[in-house]
């Protein structure tokens, strides 16, 4: 457990008072940062604001113990960088880089994330990493790529057919969210949380309302908990069926492709007739849901989801067992459990190389009191792909065992209209890409300081990069796919 | 083997039959209806409404993202239909005022384009360009593709190289950052091409319309020919409307 007179207790969902955050020097920032990463706790935050302050909140990966602390900006605008002793940071430090011209001195990878500014960075001027060996050849694809997908670009440098690195730009999807945020009225945000990732409508949603309703005072209910929980399963479910698709279609198992496809349809198209939109827009408010579910709803989404239960067996148990697929997914594309470990991976793609942390159990809320995550060892695409198919009918058993007691619930909602002034909080919820955090610090009207917003994606990026390390460059796209990360959740 | 042939079994028949003609489920938030000029409700609705798509009288589908937020507060003066087919062929189309009624609305909002339509009645080949899209119309548009929308039984594709296409489609607010990549991959479409907006974000720039990172000159240099409304645009309103413009059904 951290010293707590050089930090606070602090949990998800859970107003501080600012000014009882430890404001610490810069050198016992440091020592702070560097003995929670040595004892594995994740940096769930770690920003600059306009108080010229750095906030870090560090998590134990149980989620039974969570660091908050900050520093003033250090003198010079420089310190010695967390990075070569604790890589976890890396990430944060390019962004407080970007974000407040903070140097940190000795990170071996300080480039732009986002080109938020381009007065100070142009996108086209990107310093990507090469080699003068004139027996390696470099393969640059994108921003726009061959399929709908959204934009960045990858530079690979390949011996022949293998590739020795990747390096991944992105930012061309950067919009400005979390400036957007700060303008207008706080709690009346919900369709712009629900545009940070359009596949994590409700993930995001659900991040941006337990903040709000975090520092408004407002408790919901359990039965409000449940159906959330349900619209956060489904949009997994769906996800995750649409991934299954992708992957099949990426290595010519046309079956697949067309088979789990048509079951995402299922699932978004009872989405719709639960809330009017295919991917969950509209469904939670802060303060409540729009939508609630009745017994017609509810014997209805039983009959559907029971139908895409067997039928997903069917499905998963053809592609698992088939050969082909077996000798495509298996040994490619490896997460190394070290790598994920010491550079902070999130989600499925830490669960599939041996890492059990997923929010749902390390910050369950009510209907994930017991909640247990599936984790698999190999970290390769065929973990990835089994860890969605197991995923995909745990949540379903989940949903429909909550379904089974679920009273009506109708639609609710207590609108809230001010934020507790000078306080600090964050939020997570586990999308299905992994753990989404939101932070929010509120001045002395109950205005916000500043919104962060953290999408797995922020960390996972680089696990992308190098699992391809050492594979044929053609096996890019199942790797990619295998990953499925977003690129506007990164670029915000 | 027996795995297989169970989930094939268990597939059945997906395909929506006709795109063209299909209805969706009554919850779905599609066009809007203006129920009667209630100048309180509009100040308010037009207030709170998050991408200003409210004005004294009207709601402009090119900015609404159909979150539904003014007919759950103001039920007596604002309804939206599950009625999906809403794309128009110009901006000013995507006006609607009281009383204008889907079917009236569905008639005059795509004039279908003959020279358009003489070179690519049967064949049209699209480039899309996500430029800033939050991936849920980038997610419908593959859909298209997909087992039971199966756009491409109209000979209607989404291509990979914008050699071979013969528009492209833009989803997304335009960001700054993608300024560049937007107009390179149009010019090299060949000629004759056209540009057909995808969502409120890129008819309008939508929830991100103030952002200072948008970049949407592009749009001052090229008239889209198509303008598809939607958060997201939903796969049968896409279908349906291109099959308009081509002038392949009514």
């Amino acid at each position: 457990m951290a010293d707590c007179r050089s930090s606070v207790e602090f949990s998800p969902g859970i107003p501080i008072i600012t000014d009882d955050i430890p404001i610490l020097s810069t050198v016992e920032f440091i020592e702070k940062c560097l003995s929670l990463a040595a004892l594995s706790y994740l940096p769930l935050v770690y920003c600059g604001s306009r108080e010229r302050l750095i906030l870090c909140i560090m998590g134990s990966r149980d989620g039974k113990d969570t660091a908050v602390f900050s520093t003033p900006f250090p003198e010079g605008h420089s310190y010695a960088s967390l990075t070569p002793l604790a890589p976890v940071f890396h990430i944060f430090e390019r962004e407080l880089w970007e974000e407040w011209q903070i140097v940190s001195t000795g990170h071996p990878w300080l480039k732009p994330l986002r080109y938020s500014d381009p007065d100070r960075h142009a996108i086209k001027d990107y310093p990507f990493f090469s080699s003068a060996s004139p027996e390696l050849h470099e393969v640059a694809v994108g921003p726009v790529h061959a399929g709908v997908i959204e934009p960045g670009h990858f530079r690979f440098i390949c011996d022949g057919e293998t590739v020795h690195h990747l390096e991944i730009q992105l930012g061309y999807q950067h919009r400005g969210v979390m400036e957007l945020f700060l303008e207008g009225d706080i709690c009346a945000r919900m369709q712009l949380a629900e545009q940070i990732a359009g596949d994590s409508v409700i993930g995001h949603g659900m991040a941006y309302v337990r903040l709000i309703e975090a520092l408004s005072g407002i408790t919901v209910t359990d039965p409000v908990h449940r159906v959330r929980a349900i619209a956060l399963e489904l949009e997994r479910i769906a996800m995750h069926l649409a991934d299954l698709s992708a992957l099949a279609g990426d290595i010519a198992y046309l079956s697949g492709l067309n088979f789990f496809a048509a079951l995402r349809t299922n699932v978004i198209n009872l989405c719709l007739q639960f809330c009017g939109s295919r991917y969950g827009k509209g469904w939670l408010c802060p303060g409540g849901i729009n939508f609630g579910i009745d017994a017609e709803h509810n014997s209805y989404a039983v009959n559907v989801l029971r139908k895409v239960r067997c039928q997903v067996m069917y499905c998963g148990d053809a592609m698992f067992n088939n050969g082909g697929v077996d000798s495509r997914f298996d040994s490619t594309g490896i997460v190394k459990k070290a790598d994920a470990l010491s550079l902070g991976f999130r989600g499925m793609v830490a669960r599939s190389c041996g890492i059990s942390r997923d929010a749902r159990a390390a910050y369950p809320f009510c209907p994930y009191q017991d909640f247990e995550p599936i984790c698999l060892e190999s970290g390769d695409v065929y973990d990835r792909a089994y860890l969605r198919y197991q995923e995909v009918l745990a949540s379903l058993e989940m949903i429909l065992n909550w379904l089974s007691t679920l009273p009506e619930v109708a639609p609710q909602c207590i609108s809230p209209t001010q934020l507790l002034p000078n306080r600090t909080a964050y939020s997570i919820v586990e999308g299905w890409r992994g753990e989404i955090v939101h932070a929010l610090r509120t001045d002395a009207d109950g205005r916000p300081v500043f919104y962060r917003i953290y999408d797995p994606s922020f960390h996972n990026w680089t696990a992308l990069a190098l699992s391809v390390r050492g594979n044929g460059v053609s096996d890019f796209p199942v790797c990619n796919k295998s990953f499925n990360l977003s690129y506007c959740g990164h670029d915000l | 083997m027996f795995d297989l042939i169970k989930a094939r079994l268990g597939h059945g028949y997906q395909a929506v039959k006709d795109p063209t003609t299909a209805t969706l489920d009554p919850a779905y938030q599609g066009f809007p209806q203006i129920l009667r000029e209630d100048a309180e409700d509009f100040a308010a609705a037009a207030k709170s409404c998050p991408t200003g798509a409210i004005a004294a009288y009207s709601m402009d589908l090119g900015k609404c993202i159909f979150c539904g937020l003014c007919s759950r507060n103001f039920p007596r003066t604002f309804s939206f239909a599950n009625e999906h087919q809403t794309g128009a062929s110009s901006r000013e189309a995507l006006i609607v005022h009281k009383g204008l009624s889907f079917q009236e609305y569905r008639e005059r909002a795509i004039a279908p384009s003959p020279s358009f339509a003489k070179i690519c009645k049967y064949s049209l080949a699209l480039r899309n360009v996500c430029a800033g899209g939050c991936n849920a119309c980038e997610l419908e548009l593959n859909a298209c593709n997909n087992v039971n929308f199966d756009m491409g039984r109209y000979g209607i594709e989404v291509v990979a190289s914008p050699r071979h296409a013969d528009a492209v489609i833009v989803t997304g607010p335009l960001t700054r950052n993608m300024a560049f990549a937007l107009e390179q991959t149009y010019r090299a479409i060949p000629e004759p091409k056209v540009v057909i907006l995808n969502g409120s974000c890129a008819i309008s720039g939508g929830i991100f319309a103030e952002s200072p990172a948008l970049e949407r000159s592009f749009l001052e240099r090229y008239a889209a020919c198509l303008y598809l409304p939607g958060c997201p645009v939903h796969p049968l309103n896409l279908i349906s409307s291109l099959m308009r413009l081509l002038g392949r059904c009514k």
